[in-house]
């Protein structure tokens, strides 16, 4: 098991991710210039948050151009392991590795704050880790999470179970007041339709280091080092 | 003989795509007495030179920018209107 932190000009939580999986949970990481091109090493490719490229034009549009990212197509089509957190999500969705957008907060402020997230689906390497239903609490960070899809996507994200991780009050319910930017449908974060690659605008990242006072986030990594493997021994 | 073409290019946010930074514009004016505003929707404008073999060529070219890069085409409507440079042709 290898991972790797793709860095572009402009990522800001690259190194915090690495901190988590190789210092942390000891596992093998590597960091990823943008201009590289073969990740044939990889077994997980994980895209932090940040301002790729100055997010010119619209968030993640120009790093969807960079080879590393071509890499990272590829690396998904063949079924392994794509994680995209915050601008990670926006350049997943630029790329068309997910569907839809990400766009301005609904109240356009940048938000920075905690908030309470439902998990909708554990039998992914993402959430194996976590319970059903289970309600946790993670750092958000952004200006740009609003998500938005057409409505025949939502309903195919909703039918296929696509939608991991939902922005709730403290009691699980998606309320409009739980929700922070307007995201349709309180999504917080998606896979895409084999459930290798996810998006999430909540920083896992950020809540993994027991001495930071919050640890929700730990589990997604820790289900990630299990990996798919993991998931065939449960079942 | 190529030419060298100007193109003045307009994004949009989609209808159905809401826009609150167009909302809070709108309530702006609003405050300044512009009561007869009844939508405000912000978009991007984009300026390009190029050079192509004709103007064909050159909206063919403009369409693919647009839909690859300019434009978002699951939030975004793109329209775009080329002039030709006076006094710019080339071989």
């Amino acid at each position: 098991m290898k991972l790797g932190v793709i860095v572009f000009p402009g990522s800001n939580c690259d190194r915090d991710v690495a901190m988590v999986v190789r210092d942390l949970l000891n596992q093998p990481t590597r960091m990823v210039w943008h201009e590289e091109s073969d990740l044939s090493d990889l077994d997980v490719i994980i895209i932090p948050g940040g301002f790729s490229y100055g997010d010119y034009l619209r968030c993640g549009a120009i790093a969807r151009f960079s080879p590393a990212l071509q890499a990272t197509v590829r690396h998904a089509q063949q079924g392994k392991l794509v994680l995209g957190i915050c601008n990670g999500f926006q350049v997943l969705t630029e790329a068309g590795l997910l569907p839809g957008a990400l766009m301005r907060n609904r109240d356009l402020h940048f938000v920075c704050d905690r908030i309470s997230l439902k998990v909708e689906r554990t039998d992914l390497p993402w959430t194996q880790e976590y319970q059903k239903g289970q309600i946790i609490t993670l750092p958000i960070a952004h200006g740009e999470g609003c998500y938005y899809a057409d409505a025949n996507t939502l309903a195919s994200l909703e039918d296929n179970g696509q939608v991991l991780f939902r922005y709730c009050d403290t009691f699980g319910v998606a309320t409009a007041t739980a929700n922070p930017n307007g995201s349709l449908n309180n999504i917080a974060g998606i896979c895409n339709r084999q459930g290798n690659v996810l998006g999430m605008m909540p920083h896992p990242e950020r809540a993994s280091d027991p001495m930071l006072g919050n640890t929700d986030g730990r589990n997604l990594f820790e289900g990630v080092v299990l990996g798919l493997a993991a998931i065939g021994a449960k079942a | 003989m190529t030419q060298t073409y100007q193109a003045r290019i307009y994004v949009t946010l989609r209808p159905s795509v809401l826009d609150p930074a167009g909302t809070a514009v709108q309530s702006g004016l609003k405050h300044l007495g512009y009561d007869n505003v009844e939508r405000v929707r912000i978009g991007k404008y984009v300026e390009l030179t190029l050079t192509a073999d004709d103007e064909a060529a050159a909206k063919q070219q403009l369409d693919r920018m647009c839909d690859q890069l300019l434009a978002n085409p699951v939030i975004e409507n793109y329209q775009f209107e080329l002039l030709e440079t006076a006094g710019a042709k080339n071989v």
